[in-house]
């Protein structure tokens, strides 16, 4: 056996380290999916009419779907069937009012957990000047920084606040970048999300801190689907941060996630994810979660710009596109990736830049990670309308391969329908080798650092893009990940 | 005691016998160069110093000051003190020489129980070794020897041996793909470090380096065993009569005695 081999045998030791469990009351609903379910949940959470109506209108919708078996079955996955009915579909952490209104009434062992996750709330609002919207399974625990946001017209707040508090604002944008009916399950989310965050910064405002919200999974069974909506309005700025954990657990636990961006004239958001969902055992590849997300962006505006940061380096299954409908003349939509797949992981991820304003630019970083038997399939799209005169795309595609079980795959689709276009591919595939951490254990680095320094090296344009302590948990999180790699 | 003892070294790759009982001491302050043929197996002896994996070590032993190298993985070797320039230096995309070489210095520093040198002190350190192998500061910030020219690799190999000041030296074949003011340079940084507590092992196929490095022994290896022993006007013997005619001699020499 060489080396090389040797090296990558070793690299299915490393374990989860946030499978945890939190033991908090929860106010469940019984499993399964149907009507009454729906307006329990629209009743729970206090909605007015028409999100119900909303909820049941995507509920029948996808009924329909799941009767033609319109799953998507095009990614590049293998997975169980997902028993829909078996699901537990709202679950809040009880408390003893009707909801926190500090970060003191929030549950201790809530706040234990965040602790664990290295997300003191205190600290972070103290220190780090970053104001965070966490979410609990599926209720928004504790909202900080939000009076003083308010000062200066930006709301933040959890998606059912903004239900409560600013429906005509919700009711304008829900759904206007993902209808309910654009896929299977951005119709299941829609009909029984939970809660996500709510962003609005209001014209000319330049958000002057990061706003972050960490989203972890705890309760057993029960799937996750939060929504998340930001809208920029003309000449705004928003830099929206966005985390994920989830415990430890032997059954695969669904997350359906909706996430919709709005950027009017010259507003700029950017979106920045780290996620780490448990990505089950090393060994068997039982469990984890399945990440099923659709995340997309509308530049409505003229120059107005959005762009997408993504570290994936948990969950089972990751499939998820973060998108960008390029409408508005100038706009410009950046997608940068780093997914790593290790063990039994296995993600199809990738992005899609619709160009229909002129002049419309985007750009699109993918660096994809495979170890162990871990799959990485990048699927990209690059449209250009008719109408995009002078719209250019930018697409480069990174592969990098740790030992020789794993595998990489890319499938770039392009469609340009503008004779001006201008389209730009390039893609690499490159395997760490022997030679590359022999020559950094020359210099004396112990092989895990060597390794760990050539797949920073690797995601460098990428962490770039990220803000500065998200760069640090990135890095961090991806030593982590390939702990025990290396022998 | 010597720095460096090699007893009877007989190694394997992949089943074929390349080195067949190698002898060789080396004492603190001295340079040896070893010299010989295409296969005889030169690269393979700086490979297994350095502790690459894939030599299979099947007799004899290695000691570095006492201590048993052949124990030691590749990263302890080099905080110990082992120091190979490597013949093909490797690109690494993405990562700085600054951090890299930072990192590698700081590696070895704790090994030693030291503390770990912040930016603030290695910079100067770092740019008065760069004026030694007159490198452009601009090296600083590019990715470790990613689009460098033949010559850029090896002045960064001696840059970083400048740097990490290791005890045993071993050049494999850096006068390879070197114009001849590139080996002035290279020679000058190798020169600077000379030193009564360092000593170096000197690996090429041509007499010319050694204009520039003067060794105080030379080697002849051929085909797993040195051969022949010298001092530095045996490299001149080489080059006129050829590894052959040398060899030959040997051979007489062995049988007569």
């Amino acid at each position: 056996m060489s080396t090389d081999t040797k090296i990558i045998d070793t690299f299915v030791e490393g374990e989860y380290k946030w499978g945890f469990v939190t033991d908090v009351e929860s106010d469940d609903a019984p499993k399964g999916l149907n009507e009454d379910i729906i307006r329990l949940i629209s009743t729970k959470k206090n909605e007015p009419e028409f999100m119900l109506e909303w909820r049941l209108k995507a509920f029948r919708h996808w009924v329909k779907l799941e009767k033609q078996q319109a799953e998507p079955r095009w990614a590049n996955i293998k997975y169980d069937t997902i028993d829909y009915q078996d699901i537990i579909y709202y679950s809040a952490p009880k408390s003893k009012k009707d909801g926190p209104k500090s970060l003191d009434e929030v549950d201790p062992e809530i706040l234990l957990a965040y602790e664990k996750l290295g997300l003191p709330l205190h600290e972070r609002e103290r220190l780090a000047g970053v104001a965070v919207d966490a979410v609990f399974d599926s209720i928004s625990v504790a909202t900080t920084f939000q009076a003083k946001l308010a000062e200066i017209g930006i709301i933040f707040c959890s998606f059912s606040e903004a239900v409560q508090r600013h429906p005509d604002l919700v009711k304008k944008y829900l759904g206007s970048v993902v209808p309910y009916s654009d896929n299977f399950f951005a119709a299941l989310n829609a009909a029984v999300f939970t809660d996500g965050s709510f962003i609005y910064v209001p014209k000319g405002v330049r958000c002057p801190m990061e706003l972050m919200t960490y989203f972890r999974i705890n309760a057993a069974d029960s799937g996750q689907f939060e929504r998340t909506l930001i809208i920029a309005d003309e000449g705004s700025y928003v830099s929206y941060l966005e985390g994920c954990t989830a415990p430890t657990r032997d059954k695969n636990q669904l997350h359906a996630a909706v996430v919709e961006l709005v950027a009017h004239d010259n507003a700029e958001i950017k979106y920045s994810t780290v996620q780490n969902w448990y990505p089950g055992d090393p060994v068997t590849g039982k469990g984890g979660i399945y990440n099923f997300v659709t995340k997309r962006g509308k530049c409505e505006g003229v120059n107005s710009k959005i762009s997408w940061t993504q570290v994936e380096t948990g969950a089972a299954i990751t499939w998820k596109y973060p998108s960008v409908i390029l409408q508005g003349d100038n706009s410009v939509g950046e997608f940068y990736s780093v997914a790593l797949s290790n063990h039994w992981q296995q993600a199809d991820t990738g992005t899609k830049m619709i160009h229909i304003g002129k002049n419309t630019r985007s750009t699109i970083i993918a660096k994809g990670i495979s170890a162990g038997h871990g799959q990485n399939t990048y699927r990209g799209g690059v449209k250009v309308l008719k109408g995009a005169t002078g719209a250019r795309n930018y697409t480069q595609c990174d592969s990098l391969l740790v030992g020789d079980k794993c595998g990489a795959h890319t499938f770039p689709y392009i469609e340009a329908k503008n004779s001006t276009a201008r389209i730009e591919h390039e893609a690499s595939t490159s395997k760490v080798g022997d030679d590359q951490i022999f020559y950094l254990q020359q210099r004396g680095l112990p092989k895990e650092d060597a390794l760990s320094m050539i797949i920073n090296g690797f995601c460098k344009q990428v962490f770039r893009k990220l803000p500065m302590e998200f760069a640090v948990e990135a890095q961090k999180l991806l030593s982590v990940s390939l702990e025990g790699s290396v022998g | 005691m010597s720095m460096l003892e090699i007893k009877n070294l007989h190694v394997r790759i992949e089943n074929r016998e390349i080195l067949k009982g190698l002898n060789l001491t080396v004492n603190a302050g001295e340079v040896h160069s070893i010299m010989g043929p295409n296969g005889s197996g030169k690269s393979t002896l700086a490979q297994v110093l350095a502790r690459r994996e894939n030599y299979v070590v099947t007799e004899g032993e290695i000691l570095l000051d006492g201590k048993d190298l052949l124990a030691m993985k590749p990263e302890d070797a080099a905080c110990e003190g082992v120091f190979m320039a490597f013949q093909y230096p490797i690109e690494i995309a993405g990562i700085s020489n600054v951090y890299f070489l930072r990192s590698a210095l700081n590696a070895i520093r704790k090994y030693h129980g030291k503390k770990e040198m912040d930016a603030m002190d290695f910079m100067p350190f770092y740019k008065s070794k760069m004026k030694l192998l007159e490198v452009d500061e601009s090296f600083m910030t590019r990715s470790v020897n990613e689009g460098f020219s033949g010559g850029e690799k090896k002045r960064n190999e001696i840059l970083q041996m400048a740097l990490l000041e290791p005890k045993l030296c071993i050049l494999d074949e850096t006068d390879s793909g070197l114009d001849i003011d590139a080996l002035r340079i290279v020679a000058n940084g190798v020169n600077a470090m000379r030193s009564p507590d360092r000593a170096t092992i000197v690996i090429t196929h041509y007499q010319r380096l050694l204009d520039y490095i003067v060794p105080d022994f030379v080697h002849v290896l051929v085909d797993g065993r040195i051969v022949k022993s010298g001092g530095k006007e045996l490299a001149l013997t080489l080059e006129e009569q050829g590894y052959v005619g040398v060899e030959a001699e040997a051979r007489a020499t062995a049988v007569a005695v």
